[in-house]
């Protein structure tokens, strides 16, 4: 970098503590006037060593250390993690365990875009759907606490099946609250596509182009909203998704609008799957009562909300994987911010920050970190008045 | 003094930091803002500076990178500030204790006495850091003072894998 | 096209860098290949048949050091197979070529491979810390074997 270069750009960190964005992590915007040049991100503000403490835990008592790698996506990783030794033993799991498998993601699913929804109202300026999306997560949270004992951290899985059975009794309210919340879904869906100023706001802002996307990995509605109909659901089925109904959500501008209506729409068809799970759980067992894992190796792969979260494990025939290695989307969804806010105005930079859905605790992650110690101009709080100050600029500019 | 103490048991300004932690406990904390539970009715808000936090409400487990800046925090926070753990990894780290990346615990991170309540609970529900935070207040107001009545649970241990179903 | 013509079209496209290839099941492949020929493999995968990098796994064994690139063929969808790439690494000095010329979305995972097992990726554009804090001493790999940051690293701050 050029002295001139230097006496014009400024530092704008995000982070690493936000209100709004729970976990710590920091992006180094770097920016001259209002405009973003260049982004840092650094990350090791959530690592745990959870790869290592693997290692010293059984089979079946891993699952319950992965489900704290991340709160919101709890069921993603051990349920990639017991298809890994499942893939490593040759297990075949029974049917009525792949349809609780498959219930308990699409519910996760729910709250999870249910929860992006509620945030990303908070940085446009719109609180009301902030309260609105949270409020409505409520609903698929009592259903978790009743059919799996918690709100989040559901202990479910296990190497071979799942580790409770659900109570069908439940079954007639779990459809009533899934309608509520599917008319909630409606309003939000017609909002979202009929309001001027979220057009406005939002269309345009933080493209990732598809040719980026493949080039970064990009994974889940961030690769999907930029025309790559990647999904491991449909592409390496697991749990009961090829048995059942359900259309993958693919746009093609790769904008932050886009990633919104993918996340949107894919909550429809979520509850889709959710009902006929409910109306077509089979009979029998829940668990193939695995006794052991031979030596060999197996990867386990599923779709979490932010898209595709990846186990390997490695066995040599003991009580405990001997290598477990775990990668969680947003470990590649982050970097593709380099694409997308380069050239980006900082009143939109936390907009298409947050498009990518970061769930920095998979990733333990992000925190941009940079060399400089350069005084900053603003904290990310600015940023977010920044751009909640546009939404309203632009609304008085519509006449609304 | 005693008008400090009764403002600020009114309405808390609480900030929220998190280190090595999972992001349940930060949910259920935003939680507890949103309609169902609602504590912006008792006053409660959630400041985006820790100048102007009454309580300090800490998770995660205190990882290496991300631990002194929760102590750097703490410090400059304008006191008194009551500091609160919530979640069983702020109350004692869990299986989060023996990792190579994990610091000493938030009680032995800051000064001692420094923590004012312990929160526990993997997470906690909205309701128990609700009362864990009322609680603690009411020791500033000259309630029960700490030590008093019920102890702090230890932190769970996470339940031992049954072997049949 | 099925899985298996997946696997075969991967059979034909790395032709004799293959020195060992092995269908797991029907969904997962393993290939072996000289550390030497790793940069072109990957680019064969990534480049000219389009698989997706899924990420590097990196482990300490009994005798030397494993790195495993996976990606995943997922065209031809419900058809999807992950196919890996095994290099096997010298114990005492475990070194390889990086493959962020041909696998950009490799940049990352490389680093974190380097700190934590103290792997070395010749020519990486930019290796430095990833995740572990500043204070970190060099040298101590915590993936490897046992507990090498014991009596090494203070737990206190």
């Amino acid at each position: 970098m050029s002295n001139k270069a230097e006496r014009t750009k400024s530092i704008v960190p995000i982070g690493p503590y936000h209100p709004l964005q729970e976990e710590p992590e920091l992006f180094r915007l770097h920016v001259e006037g209002e405009t973003v040049v260049d982004v840092d991100v650094d990350i090791g503000w959530n690592h745990r060593g959870i790869e290592k403490l693997a290692e010293s835990r059984t089979w079946d008592q891993v699952p319950f250390l992965v489900e704290r790698i991340c709160g919101i996506c709890s069921n993603s990783h051990p349920l990639a993690y017991v298809q890994a030794v499942e893939d490593c033993a040759g297990v075949e799991v029974p049917e009525r365990a792949l349809y609780i498998r498959t219930l308990v993601a699409e519910l996760e699913r729910l709250h999870s875009h249910l929860l992006w929804v509620g945030l990303a109202g908070h940085f446009l300026g719109y609180n009301t759907v902030f309260m609105w999306g949270w409020k409505y997560r409520e609903p698929i949270l009592d259903i978790f606490e009743e059919l799996t004992g918690n709100r989040n951290h559901y202990a479910m899985m296990r190497p071979g099946g799942v580790r409770r059975d659900v109570d069908e009794s439940l079954f007639p309210d779990i459809h009533r609250k899934l309608d509520e919340v599917w008319k909630q879904l409606e309003l939000i869906a017609g909002a979202v596509t009929d309001d001027p100023v979220l057009h406005a706001r939002l269309k345009g802002i933080g493209v990732l182009s598809r040719e980026d996307a493949i080039a970064y990995s990009a994974l889940g509605p961030t690769s999907r909203a930029s025309g790559v109909p990647a999904d491991i659901r449909r592409n390496h089925p697991y749990a009961a998704y090829d048995r059942l109904e359900w259309k993958v959500i693919t746009t093609e501008n790769g904008d932050v609008y886009d990633k919104a209506i993918v996340r949107v729409l894919e909550s429809f068809e979520t509850i889709k799957i959710i009902r006929q799970c409910l109306d077509r759980m089979p009979k029998g067992e829940i668990d193939a009562k695995m006794k052991e894992v031979p030596p060999g190796e197996g990867i386990g792969i599923a779709e979490a909300p932010r898209g595709e979260v990846f186990h390997y494990v490695r066995s040599d025939g003991t009580n405990s994987p001997i290598r477990h290695k775990v990668r969680a989307p947003t470990y590649m969804n982050l970097p593709t911010c380099k694409a997308t806010v380069i050239g980006e105005s900082i009143t939109d930079a936390t907009i298409i920050l947050a498009a990518i859905d970061p769930c920095y605790c998979c990733t333990e992650r992000l925190a941009v970190v940079d060399a400089d110690t350069q005084k900053p101009l603003m904290t990310g709080k600015d940023l977010v008045r920044l751009s909640q100050e546009k939404t309203l600029r632009i609304r008085k500019e519509l006449g609304l | 003094m005693g008008v400090t103490i009764k403002a600020l048991s009114k309405s808390p300004w609480v900030f929220h930091v998190s280190s090595g932690s999972c992001n349940n406990c930060d949910i259920e904390i935003l939680d507890c803002l949103c309609p169902r539970f609602d504590i912006e009715r008792f006053g409660a808000l959630l400041v985006g500076s820790v100048r102007h936090a009454d309580a300090l409400l800490v998770t995660g487990a205190m990882n290496r990178k991300s631990a002194i800046r929760v102590r750097e925090l703490y410090q400059q926070a304008a006191k008194p500030c009551l500091v609160i753990a919530i979640g069983s990894c702020a109350c004692g780290q869990t299986f989060f204790r023996e990792s190579y990346n994990m610091v000493q615990p938030l009680d032995e991170l800051l000064p001692p006495g420094a923590v004012t309540a312990y929160v526990p609970g993997c997470p906690p529900k909205p309701e128990a850091m609700i009362a864990g935070v009322v609680k603690a207040l009411s020791v500033l107001n000259g309630g029960k003072k700490k030590g008093d009545g019920p102890k702090a649970e230890e932190p769970k241990k996470p339940a031992k894998p049954q072997k049949e179903g | 096209m099925d899985r298996e013509q997946i696997v075969q079209q991967v059979r034909d496209a790395l032709g004799d860098k293959i020195k060992r290839l092995h269908v797991a099941n029907p969904r997962r492949v393993y290939v072996t290949v000289e550390p030497g020929d790793v940069v072109e493999a990957t680019r064969i995968l990534h480049k000219d048949l389009g698989a997706r990098f899924n990420i590097a796994s990196g482990m300490q064994t009994q005798t030397d050091f494993e790195v495993l690139y996976h990606f995943a063929f997922e065209e031809e969808a419900p058809n999807g197979v992950l196919v890996t790439v095994r290099v096997h690494l010298d114990h005492e000095n475990p070194s390889v070529d990086s493959v962020v010329g041909s696998v950009p979305a490799a940049r990352w995972i490389e680093q974190e491979m380097n700190e934590l097992l103290g792997i070395e990726f010749r020519n990486h554009p930019e290796m430095k810390r990833l995740l572990l804090s500043e204070d970190w001493p060099k040298g101590v790999y915590p993936l490897r074997h046992g507990k090498p940051w014991e009596g090494k690293v203070e737990k206190k701050l």
